[in-house]
């Protein structure tokens, strides 16, 4: 792989309690390749995202991006030098309408703080619209997002992600709660955007179809550990990552 | 300073926590399982005071024995505790589990001054003074300083009682576990069949009880006058703060730090005196926002 | 047809002076805590409650009254001097207690603000300790003015600064800035992973809280000739917290509505139930809190819906939370 190193984990190490969620995790995540990141329940595929992008700070190990030392600088440190993430439980203000929420990660993203300007006039509303109109969300633009069902919350929650223009995207299990029969559609939608815009994507997802049509590269994970770390082909068809991963989850 | 200026300020400190430990491990205990910090606590503190002051005075007017102050404490914080404790669990905060926090608190608020002007209503705003049971235990000599034998052995006593007794309570009585059950996880214990709502009744009576224990006790120290719950309920809440919400031997350790730390400040620096509760409580959130003995938690994102 | 009444009651107002003389001073009162109320309701749309507030309306009186004393006093002097030092002491304690939520909010001011009532009254060379300080009538713009005309313009002065604190609220709480502010109060973990921070967004809305709370101090000191260690009294952040719950927390009408009731009702009920006015305070809060939680403004909307139907849509993205007195 001869791509250029956008972030690197080293050595991470955390335990909470007995349970240790990272055990010397070592990883390289390139810029242009998708990640997939696959394992059981409990596997610490959320607790790697968790370090990668500030919100926990390992006990041993470090993060680097773009060659430099992020180790548990803030979330929102990572998100300006440019890695955004989408959670695995919808993260949305839950009492602002669904364009109102992409409008604030607008006006964040765009550094607008002027006290005075309503933020329904800022220059990026169009766009915004746009945007909810490639995640089919464009019609309910005026819902109060606590109204909506945990599918169309999941895409919100990745449009806020992309509203931010990263380099990096890190997404928790983009297509759980989405029905799966749009599954396919919203994630070629999501991947097309994402090709076009230059990011480079690392999701966690259960869905080994999913995961065979979008990713570049897959890192198996289990008790804090990567297992095993290739090309889609390869390891999905690996009779260890059917036995322990695969077999359990499908 | 002087030796003996130390022991005074040590003697006064340690006195001083037992009573504020009472309060606040009450408050405590009542947030550990309701999860509800209630503002209204330190009106529970004043109204054992005063129910205290004014019918151990009566007593004591109508010539029965000053000893009769004791049992008297036992029973009117009892009183408070089950009577006024039990209905605003019951009747009110019943209803606002499920609000949102900022509700909560304005509801405990709303509890707080309504129970403010009873205590005006049935005790006016005259001072009470009322010291009989502090007189009849008479005075040690230590170090050469006379100390009374009430604040230098019967508070801290009582204090070191009430934590070991609670203690025991939760870890050894049936009762007791059920609240330690509740804390720990709520739906699992209304799954296996805990009755949640008599937990929170009990936990609710027992650390309203508490408060006006204090009360109970604090009011042969220092007259009763309108205003105390107000000062009592900001300090427990400091010590409560300070040793992690929920921590039942934290506070009783925050207790002696800050009352210590404040009778040690009236001695040094009486300007200050005030002051040295919060600073201190300022100082511990500054470094530690869960409280020294708290856990921080992260939110499952 | 829903802004009839608000304007209807603002017009009603900036009459009073000629129909009703008397109530001038009553009314200058209230707007003085509706400034302040208004501050509060800033800090409500975070999900932040504070019981200390009353620090910043006696901060920014006290403020006031010293540079009345000193300097001769120039009415606007005098208020500017106030509010920035509301502001300043603001921006102090803030950076301290924006880093806390919910009840630890609301009792660390509760403490900053009863540390300062007990300075007031200990270091009484300076402060007049419980009796207080006179303050002496400002002049406006070098006139020495009689009592009454300076009442009167204090009234209107009042009025225009609460219409403009109302306006200028309504527009930051639609802004950016101000739906960040909001959105502390449903997800923290969301808006730092946008790349703000949710401390320096609840700074913000404190500096205004505070220097709003300082401009209701200050407007008070003067209209009442004196300010005391009372200012600063946990008993009056109560109050504006629940003229806040009172009036409507959803708006910044309801600062304003829920001043005008709340003076009104005091001033002719507290002299019946002087002995237990917290306590009706306290039943009424609890009756709005779990009756009806919007509050006076909150109904209006909500009959308004019923006569003529439901307002614009929602999500128009600014203004749905937040409908000012001259909408
Ligand atoms: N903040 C925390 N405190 C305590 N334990 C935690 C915390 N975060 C994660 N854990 C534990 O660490 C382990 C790994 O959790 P993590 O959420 O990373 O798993 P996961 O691979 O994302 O699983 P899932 O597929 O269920 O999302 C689990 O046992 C979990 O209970
Ligand atoms: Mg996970």
């Amino acid at each position: 792989m001869s791509s250029k190193v956008l972030m690197a984990a080293k050595g991470l190490e955390i335990r909470f309690g007995g349970v240790v969620a990272a055990d010397d995790v070592n990883i390289e995540i390139h810029e242009g390749h998708n990640l997939a990141i696959i394992g059981p329940n409990g596997a610490g595929k959320t607790t790697f995202l968790n370090i990668c992008t500030g919100y926990l700070k390992p006990h041993r190990g470090s993060v680097t991006f773009d060659g430099r030392d992020v180790t548990g600088l803030a979330p929102r440190r990572l998100v300006r030098m440019g890695v955004a993430r989408a959670f695995q439980i919808p993260q949305l203000f839950t009492e602002h309408t669904v364009i109102e929420n992409l409008l604030i990660a607008a006006a964040a993203q765009a550094r607008r703080w002027s006290p005075l300007t309503p933020i329904a006039t800022i220059p990026e509303r169009g766009e915004m619209l746009h945007l909810l109109d490639m995640v089919r969300c464009a019609h309910i633009a005026d819902r109060p997002v606590s109204e909506l069902p945990e599918g169309q919350r999941k895409l919100i929650d990745i449009a806020l992600a992309l509203a931010l223009k990263p380099k990096l995207l890190f997404m928790d299990e983009p297509t759980s709660g989405v029905a799966s029969s749009e599954k396919f559609e919203v994630l070629d939608i999501i991947a097309k955007a994402l090709a076009e815009a230059k990011v480079t994507a690392v999701f966690v997802e259960h869905d080994i179809g999913i995961v065979e049509r979008f990713a570049d590269e897959v890192a198996v994970w289990n008790r804090g550990e990567v297992l095993f770390r290739g090309v889609p082909g390869e390891i999905l068809s690996h009779p260890d990552v059917i036995r322990d991963v695969i077999g359990e989850t499908v | 300073m002087n030796l003996q200026l130390f022991a005074l300020a040590f003697f006064d400190g340690i006195a001083y926590a037992a009573l504020v430990f009472l309060v606040a491990v009450g408050l405590t205990l009542i947030f550990g399982v309701l999860r509800v910090l209630n503002v209204a606590h330190g009106s529970f503190y004043a109204m054992g005071a005063y129910a205290t002051a004014s019918t151990v005075g009566a007593i004591v007017a109508a010539g029965y024995s000053p000893w009769l102050a004791f049992p008297m404490m036992i029973i009117a914080s009892a009183l408070i505790g089950g009577l006024i404790g039990g209905p605003v669990e019951k009747l009110l905060l019943r209803r606002i589990y499920d609000m949102e926090e900022v509700l909560q608190i304005l509801v405990t608020f709303a509890v707080f001054m309504i129970l403010e002007d009873v205590q005006r209503l049935v005790w006016g705003v005259q001072p009470y003074f009322e010291s009989s049971a502090l007189m009849v235990l008479g005075t040690v000599d230590v170090l050469g300083i006379t100390y009374t034998a009430y604040q230098l052995i019967l508070l801290p006593v009582v204090a070191i009682l009430v934590l070991v007794g609670l203690r025991i309570f939760l870890r050894h009585t049936l009762s007791g576990k059920l609240i330690l059950a509740v804390t720990e996880d709520r739906e699992a214990a209304t799954a296996i069949g805990v009755n949640v709502d008599r937990v929170y009744l009990v936990t609710f009576v027992v650390g309203a009880s508490l408060a006006a224990f204090g009360g109970a006790l604090a009011s042969a120290t220092t007259s009763v006058i309108p205003g105390m719950g107000a000062d009592m309920i900001v300090l427990s809440f400091a010590v409560v703060a300070t040793a992690g919400l929920g921590r039942i031997e934290g506070a009783a350790i925050t207790a002696l730090l800050i009352g210590l730390g404040r009778s040690f400040a009236v001695y040094l620096a009486p300007e200050l005196d005030v002051l040295v509760p919060y600073l201190i409580m300022l100082a511990v959130l500054l470094v530690r926002p869960e409280g020294l003995f708290g856990m921080a938690h992260t939110r499952k994102i | 047809m829903r802004s009839i009444l608000p304007a209807l009651i603002v017009l009603l107002v900036a009459v009073t002076p000629v129909l009703a003389p008397t109530s001038q001073v009553l009314l200058t009162l209230a707007f003085a805590k509706g400034l302040a109320v208004l501050g509060i309701i800033v800090l409500l749309q975070a999900g932040q409650v504070s019981f200390g507030h009353a620090l910043y309306f006696a901060v920014s009186a006290y403020v006031a009254a010293s540079v009345a004393r000193s300097f001769g006093g120039e009415l606007v002097t005098t208020l500017l001097a106030g509010v920035a030092a509301a502001a300043v002491v603001g921006l102090v304690v803030g950076v301290f207690v924006v880093r806390y939520r919910y009840i630890f909010f609301a009792m660390l001011n509760l403490a900053v603000s009863m540390i300062f009532f007990a300075l007031l009254e200990k270091f009484y060379y300076v402060t007049g300790g419980s009796d207080g300080l006179q303050v002496p009538r400002p002049t406006v713009v070098g006139l020495t003015l009689e009592r009454g005309e300076f009442e009167t313009i204090l009234f209107y002065g009042a009025l225009v600064l609460s219409l403009l604190a109302a306006w200028g609220t309504h527009r930051y709480l639609a802004s950016p800035l101000g739906n960040m502010l909001r959105a502390i109060k449903t997800n923290e973990v969301r808006l730092e992973y946008l790349g703000v921070s949710a401390r320096s967004t609840l700074l913000s809305g404190y500096v205004l809280s505070a220097a709003l709370c300082g401009l209701g101090g200050a407007l008070m000191a003067v209209a009442q000739g004196i300010v005391t260690p009372e200012y600063a009294y946990w008993v009056r952040s109560g109050e504006f917290v629940f003229i806040a719950i009172l009036g409507g927390s959803g708006s910044v009408a309801g600062a304003f509505v829920g001043a005008l009731i709340y003076e009104g009702v005091r001033t002719y009920a507290a002299a019946f139930a002087s002995d237990i006015w917290q306590m009706v305070l306290g039943i009424v809060l609890l009756v709005i809190i779990i009756f009806g939680p919007s509050g006076v403004t909150g109904l209006y909307q909500r009959l308004m819906d019923r006569l003529v139907g439901p307002a614009r849509p929602r999500g128009a993205g600014d203004s749905e939370r937040a409908p000012g007195a001259a909408e």
